[in-house]
């Protein structure tokens, strides 16, 4: 059996879009505190909440409590509508790039002035 | 033939998880490319659609395996600080590695690196993974949608070969061994 797209009804991009947004707020969080992890080191303390692993247990962790809760409260609000895809799309991709250069030694350290 | 519990798991980690997720990637991509080319009139049966789904899904649950099992098995022993007055630093990778300026730079910069942006993956294929199963077929008729999640997917891809190519590198300079040791084969 087969699925023909003309004939389905469009589902809206809310969910997907809420998606998106999610992801980029879990990749801007994971740099963020992967930074501050490292510059500070009362915070590089708070967030080695398994010692074995160090802060990493920590960035790591809250990210993705970071990024769920994100998805969940804007699939909430958006789950059933049309948003403009072209602010999201920009906005996520402008934190992913942040999270990546943050995360990206030579800049972190640059940035803390080593 | 024999192996440490922990040379096992650096293999499951990297070869088994890891490099299983970048050989399904390129067909990830062509499941959601296919997507766009085909445009709204793509054909595609239930059979085919499910498998896209565990495809997908399958992908995503290599990634999250890939960064757990770096960040809370490995990567402690990793870490592991030796003893004052150490001398052998081999069952101490990361101090092995600072000891000397000549491989230094394999923590600061790769392992530094890696064990952050390794988690990009998880976070982008999961996205990826279910807004390909929210939307199935329908990509095709939301552009924005789908060039955002190849985007992220793009964005996967080049995290996991950084993490990828400085763990191979890793290993090679400062290998993460001990554990109990596994009898593989005798004689």
């Amino acid at each position: 059996m087969s699925e023909d797209l003309s004939s389905d009804a469009s589902l809206p991009n809310g969910r997907g879009a809420a998606a998106i947004l999610a992801a980029g707020i879990g990749s801007a969080t994971l740099g963020v505190l992967a930074l501050a992890g490292d510059a500070f080191a009362p915070v590089g303390h708070v967030l080695s909440i398994w010692p074995p692993s160090g802060p990493l247990s920590g960035v790591t962790t809250l990210t993705i409590i970071v990024w769920l809760a994100s998805w969940r409260a804007l699939r909430r609000r958006w789950r059933d509508r049309t948003i403009p895809l072209g602010w999201v799309t920009v906005a996520s991709f402008a934190m992913l790039a942040l999270g990546l250069l943050l995360t990206f030694p030579p800049f972190a350290d640059r940035l803390q002035g080593r | 033939m024999e192996i440490s519990t922990r040379d096992l798991i650096t293999v499951l980690h990297g070869m088994g998880f890891g490099t299983l997720f970048m050989l399904a990637f390129s067909g990830a991509i062509g499941v959601i490319y296919a997507t766009a080319v085909a445009g709204p009139g793509w054909q595609v049966s239930r059979w085919d659609r499910r498998m896209f789904r565990f495809y997908l899904v399958s992908m995503a649950a290599l990634a999250w395996l890939t960064v757990l099992s770096g960040t809370y098995l490995i990567y402690p022993w990793y870490r592991a600080v030796p003893p004052a007055g150490t001398t052998d630093l081999s069952g101490y990778p990361r101090a092995l590695l600072v000891s000397s300026p000549r491989t230094a730079g394999w923590h600061e910069l790769g392992m530094e690196w890696k064990e952050h942006i390794a988690w990009f993956t998880p976070i982008a294929m999961t996205m990826v993974a279910y807004i390909f199963i929210t939307y199935g077929p329908q990509l095709a008729r939301h552009r924005t949608l789908r060039n955002a999640v190849l985007g992220f997917a793009a964005a996967a891809f080049l995290s996991t070969a950084v993490a990828g190519f400085f763990g191979a590198f890793l290993n090679k300079y400062a290998p993460v061994h001990g554990g109990a040791t596994i009898v593989l084969s005798r004689g």
